[in-house]
């Protein structure tokens, strides 16, 4: 096998991706609208051929293609499997909304398409071209999916905002770049771990370029102070985009922070840990507190988010293999928490309704007790209740950074997971406690419905069953990093 | 003994299940099934718990894991029980109660919309404390101990229509998290420090660190175990509601009664309680934190029970009482004698059960109205909740024979012989408080079961107050279609016509169940439970140390002798004055007057002041103890602990929500500008040119 | 005086400022947000070509050409975005975009 077979082998699920992306772009315009069906189906069947050949060419070992610009590891494929689930669930939950909604046509399903492709390059990304071009391709696709919805106020505004702070953040990434190219003299991820590792060049350049790399990096995971944009931008968005700008682009943020802070600056362990406290405390004080003042769901699952992601950050405090393992584990609970939570928002709306306020929840036991429990469980994950999924994600990422001796933050994140249980609890007490403000049944086609239950049920079940894919992430991790 | 031990993991699981079908599928199913399926898993679990009570008698324990959760970085995660004989009564104990008030309420509920629901939590919560109470490591302790607590949050907030409900759920919600946050630092630090977090290896491990210092605070040191031991009792005092952390159980009684008395009687609260039992040898290694436990039980038993004296409302006094009870128990562990705390807890569980049983059978009998001025002499009425309910009331006060008497005067000798700093205090803490809970049982019971039939009397009491408090079925706010043109749509109560009527069976069969063991199993319990070895090698006690339970070994004479001189000792002449006092206030008074003052004004006039006696009495013993009681509920209660510490925990962060809510402006360049100081603060730190 | 490296560095950093005040310090029209954005990838740009041609390293040449292709990419995205927002709400004021917030 020459060079340019292995490339190609190796990014194979990248290109069917962009290749099916462009076709079904093309193939919109030919297409009768009511035949738009063959696009969902179109767009299932590449994430799934994506997810077969990512499975197919799976090797427990480490493959670099396109002279070191691509990487295939064991991290890269099981975040790109948990990128395609999370957009393949999201197509699912989504297609009665946006069909209700005018945005069921084939420039939706392309730019989730591409954005899709973004998130694989930025998960394979090994060096800072690729990563720069792979989070360029993911947000100028999530700026135009969230102003998708053309005739709405609120979700141009939301455009317009993440579009400045985006561009901002990547201008940030860039100039930290530009600083440790010129202090390292590569570009590459493995390339500048050599160099920093070889020799000490000038720290304070250094750091100067550290310092811009994680604001960039923060703004994508939404992690305080960066995260001003998401509680607008989740609000905003039409609530389809929000569950994807939620769920599998936070996969892709995640694989940035392994391969730019893990991989190629590992030698600044100590100075980029000490950022990542401070945004991790900054982000829980920020998400649980804030949370509690909201009336909007949607802002309140954003500002969940935030501290979500801080307590994502405290898996990196270790810099130790535990610790990734576990910072993985918790990034996927996450998005399979999201995911769900948003389905239950998506199956609640209706043509002109968009259950987005805290009070539609109210009585959602006396008018479908299946999906209240479905909540309850989702809530319950979130606010990190045992025995389910969110809780055991919390423990682990708490047991990293107790090992690595952060005593002090460990029980400031629990006091602050304690005041964070409140607001989830209250979406619980409006679900069982009120009285519903509406009775209209709840519609929604069967696919999305047995999706939305196996979702919040797998995240019981994987609550009191984690450890095989606690094996999986670590297996990922140990053969990923060296 | 290996089919013994395949039953272990049913004992839970089934009421479990039972919860899981009709929770999910009540709507479905008929009505009456919901209690059927309810009450045979709890049936079973209650059979299958003697079956295992029997099995460690003959001293068979088992403890192991019955499944690996996961294995993380070295520490194992599994589910395992400890079934041993502590345990074993525990089962046992929660299975009955719960059998008891799962019949109980199909007569209690019966007209409720949320009948299926209830049947749901009341399995669900058996289910939880049976996880807690035969768990083997701290991790599943932890599992029971929030599963209880959030079925009560559900079960306290279950009539969720009524505002009082939601706020009291609120409310005991934000203390127990408190005394959660408490008891997992606590077990974070055994994990953290003894490496562990399975009870038998904690527990071998421990007294190596007997003298271990830790630095806390910058220099301070404090004794490792002292830190471990308060800092879990900070959990038991949230869960078993212990002073300050006391204040969300009087408002729980917002639940339904059944509910009342399953939880906040019998089982949950008792939860703290056993949860010190089991780790008496953490405790036994640190006398400082026994002298905390104990002070704080001997605040709670006394100035709860002073509380009780000034409430109306019958459910209220109930509730009280639990918490001077459960002030009692922490007295006991305090001074090192766990197993008479067990004693206490196994006695009260009885009794408690079958007192707000009963109380909930007035309730019933009264139409939904709690308040006690307008009951009276429902004796002639309602034959067997009066004798029960007398029942109830002579073993909480202690009439030797009865259960209450052993397992209080033994609280109260060991109170006595022990030598730890608080134990004088505690002593007379607990001696006075047998005094207060006669007196106040006493009016409660006279009020209810002698004198006037006061309801027939015009104008209710108190009628904003009931409207707060009273037990409510939630057939006037959505289930009214049937009851439209039912009278009690309009107030609930009697009316001065209607008579109050015995309950069904349903209801009176659990309170003579109840009833038995209120009387007996004190008398036949003490001597093997307290003496004997049945709780060797199970709760360890240093006699060296702490030598309480030795001098009351030593003075034990077996159980009749012990009633005998318990009636010329000084308790029990304590509690017949209480008693006394009661009778000359609540009956004697208020009849006489109304008589003789038609007659002859001027002997009325001496007669009513009882010579000028009973006035001084009334004023400065009655009265000065209503009021103590009334500024200490109002300044130490609603103004200090509610007001301050509950409320203005939950109004600072409020506050500070809307702070950073509106630093959210909506406005791009102060996001950009955000993120510009980010970056600032970052170069400040990090940068070091 | 001869044009150093570190020269270039400060023209980067003025630019760079320059483009991040433009950004918080602007409270008139969005399109001075876009101007804003595009020097601050000539920013970026500068010190890549500066360290390219110091390092020797024709790597960061190719970089500014992506950069300089995807900021094209972004104006027209941005372009669009603002579009929208005048026809919605008739304004590219930037002091107006605060329906969202808190």
């Amino acid at each position: 096998m020459n060079a340019i077979q292995y490339d190609v082998m190796t990014a194979l699920p990248e290109i069917l991706v962009l290749c099916m992306a462009m076709f079904i772009l093309l193939l919109d315009l030919f297409l009768k609208p009511s035949n738009r069906f063959l696009i969902y189906v179109l767009s299932q069947l590449t994430l799934l051929g994506a997810a077969v050949l990512t499975t197919v060419t799976h090797v427990p070992a480490v493959g670099y293609a396109f002279s070191g610009l691509f990487v295939d590891d064991p991290l890269a494929d099981v975040l790109k499997l948990g990128v395609y689930l999370s957009t393949a669930v999201t197509l699912v939950y989504t297609r009665q909304y946006t069909a209700l909604r005018g945005m069921f046509r084939g420039e939706f399903y392309a730019l989730v398409l591409f954005s899709t492709l973004g998130m694989m390059i930025m998960i394979s990304g090994q060096h800072f071209l690729t990563l720069y071009m792979g989070l360029e391709l993911l947000s100028l696709c999530l700026y135009a999916l969230v102003a998708l919805d053309r005739d709405n106020a609120n979700s141009t505004e939301a455009a317009m905002k993440y579009f400045v702070l985006g561009a901002l953040a990547s201008g940030m990434l860039l100039y930290g770049m530009s600083m440790l190219y010129g202090v390292t003299g590569s570009l590459n991820v493995s390339g500048v771990a050599d160099a920093l590792l070889s020799g000490a060049p000038d720290h304070g350049v250094l750091v100067l370029g550290l310092v811009f790399i994680v604001a960039g990096l923060a703004f994508k995971l939404g992690a305080a102070p960066f995260q001003m944009w998401v509680p607008d931008v989740y609000h905003g968005a039409p609530t389809a985009i929000t569950m994807f700008i939620g769920s599998a682009t936070k996969i892709a943020a995640f694989a940035m922070v392994i391969r730019l802070l893990v991989q190629a600056m590992f030698v600044l362990a100590v100075d980029w840990q000490g950022m990542l406290v401070i945004m991790a405390i900054m982000s829980m004080i920020v998400g649980n507190i804030a949370a509690i003042a909201q009336t909007n769901i949607k802002r309140m699952l954003a500002y969940s988010t935030i501290s979500h992601i801080g307590f994502l950050l405290l898996g990196f405090l270790s810099a130790s293999l535990n610790g990734y393992a576990s910072a993985t584990f918790y990034i996927l609970s996450y998005v399979l928490m999201t995911l769900a939570g948003f389905g239950i928002i998506l199956l609640l709306s209706r043509k002109g309704f968009e259950a987005d306020r805290l009070e539609d929840l109210k009585g959602l036991n006396q008018r479908s007790p299946w999906y209240a429990f479905m909540m309850l469980i989702v809530m319950f994950s979130m606010a990190g209740i045992p025995p389910t999924l969110g809780f055991y994600a919390k423990f682990t990422v708490l047991q990293s950074a107790l090992q690595a001796g952060f005593v002090a933050l460990v029980v400031f994140a629990v006091l602050m997971a304690l005041i964070g249980a409140f607001y989830y609890l209250r979406v619980v007490k409006y679900m069982y406690f009120d009285e519903p403000e509406d009775h209209s049944p709840i519609v929604a086609p069967v696919d999305m419905k047995l999706v939305l239950s196996i979702n919040a049920i797998g995240l019981l079940i994987l609550g009191m069953l984690p450890q095989r894919l606690m094996d999986v992430c670590a297996y990922a991790i140990i053969h990923s990093i060296q | 003994m290996s089919n013994v031990q395949s039953l272990y993991i049913w004992i839970p699981l089934l009421p479990l299940i039972a919860a899981a079908i009709v929770g999910l599928f009540g709507r479905q199913l008929p009505r009456a099934s919901a209690h059927w399926i309810t009450i045979a898993g709890v049936a079973a679990a209650f059979s299958l718990s003697v079956c295992v009570f029997m099995n460690a008698l003959d001293g068979h324990v088992f403890n192991g894991a019955v499944y690996t959760w996961l294995t993380s970085g070295g520490s194992q995660f599994e589910v395992g029980f400890l079934v041993d004989r502590l345990t074993a009564t525990m089962m046992v104990v929660v299975t009955f109660v719960s059998l008891m008030v799962h019949i109980y309420t199909i007569g209690y509920m019966h007209e409720d919309p949320g009948y299926s629901r209830f049947f749901s939590y009341i399995s669900l919560f058996t289910f939880s404390m049976l996880m807690l109470v035969m768990s083997n490591n701290f991790m599943q302790l932890f599992f029971g101990w929030e599963a209880v607590g959030l079925v009560s949050y559900l079960l306290i907030g279950f009539w969720f229509k009524r505002p009082t409900a939601i706020y009291a759920n609120l409310k005991a919600f934000l203390v127990n998290r408190v005394g959660d946050f408490g008891f997992l630092l606590g077990i974070s630090m055994v994990l953290y420090y003894l490496g562990s977090l399975d009870y038998a290896a904690v527990f071998s491990i421990a007294p190596q660190f007997a003298d271990t210092k830790v630095t806390l605070i910058p220099g301070t040191e404090w004794s490792l175990m002292t830190v471990i031991c308060i800092l879990l009792f900070i959990g038991a005092m949230g869960k078993s509601a212990q002073v300050p952390l006391h204040v969300w159980l009087p408002d729980s009684m917002e639940g339904p009664t059944p509910i009342s008395a399953l939880i906040h009687a019998a089982t949950m609260v008792t939860a703290g309680i056993f949860m010190v039992a089991r780790m008496s040898p953490l405790y036994e290694l640190s006398t400082t934190a026994l002298s905390f436990v104990l002070v704080i039980g001997a605040i709670t038993a006394l100035f709860m029970g002073f509380l009780g004296i000034i409430q109306n409302d019958i459910k209220r006094v109930v509730a009280y009482s639990t918490l001077s009870q459960l002030g009692y128990m922490t007295v006991a562990l305090g001074v090192s004698a766990y197993s008479v705390a067990i004693f206490h807890l196994m006695t009260h569980a009885f009794f408690k059960a079958l007192l707000f049983l009963g109380a909930g059978s007035v309730i019933m009998g009264m139409h939904h109205d709690q308040d006690m001025r307008n009951m009276g002499a429902l004796r002639k009425y309602m034959p067997i909740t009066w004798v029960t309910s007398l029942i109830g009331s002579l073993a909480l006060i202690g009439t030797p024979l009865f259960s209450g008497f052993y397992s209080k005067d033994s609280i109260i000798e060991a109170a006595q012989f022990s030598q730890i700093p608080g134990s004088g205090f505690a002593y007379f803490a607990v001696l006075a408080g047998v005094f207060v809970t006669a007196f106040y049982s006493f009016r409660m019971y006279f009020l209810v079961f002698h004198g006037k039939e006061k309801w027939m009397q015009s104008g209710h009491h108190a009628h904003e107050q009931q409207h707060a408090h009273h037990d409510e079925h939630a057939h006037d706010a959505d289930h009214g279609d049937s009851h439209t043109d039912d009278e009690h749509e309009e107030h609930h109560g009697l009316g001065p016509h209607d008579k109050p009527h015995e309950s069904p069976w349903v209801v009176t069969i659990p309170l003579i169940l109840l009833a038995i063991p209120s009387v007996f199993i004190g008398y036949f319990a003490i001597e093997p439970m307290l003496f004997g070895n049945y709780f060797h090698d199970i709760i360890y006690v240093n006699h060296e140390a702490h030598g309480a339970m030795h001098m009351l070994a030593h003075h034990f004479h077996g159980a009749g002798a012990m009633a005998l001189h318990g009636l010329t000792s000084l308790p029990f002449i304590l509690a017949a004055s209480g008693v006394a006092l009661a009778w000359f206030f609540y009956m004697k008074r208020p009849d006489i007057p109304a008589a003789i003052q038609a007659r002859c004004s001027l002997i009325y006039y001496i007669l009513d002041n009882k010579y000028g006696f009973d006035s001084f009495n009334e004023k400065f013993f009655a009265a000065g103890s209503r009021f103590l009681g009334g500024k200490l509920w109002h300044y130490g209660d609603v103004k200090l602990i509610d007001g301050f510490l509950v409320n203005g925990t939950a109004h600072l962060i409020g506050r500070i929500a809307g702070l950073v809510r509106r630093l959210q402006t909506g406005l791009i360049y102060h996001y950009a500008f955000a993120m510009i100081i980010g970056v600032f603060l970052l170069l400040t730190f990090f940068m070091k040119i | 005086m001869s044009v150093g490296l570190s020269h270039y560095l400060i023209l980067g950093s003025l630019l760079f400022a320059i483009s991040v005040i433009g950004i918080f310090l602007n409270r008139k029209n969005v399109i001075v947000l876009l101007m804003a954005i595009e020097l601050m990838l000539l920013a970026v740009n500068m010190n890549f070509i500066a360290f390219s041609h110091y390092l020797n390293d024709i790597a960061g040449q190719v970089f500014v050409f992506f950069i300089l292709t995807v900021a094209a990419a972004e104006s027209a995205i941005g372009l669009a975005i603002l579009v929208l927002l005048f026809r919605n709400l008739k304004t590219i004021n930037v002091d107006d975009l605060d329906r969202l917030k808190g």
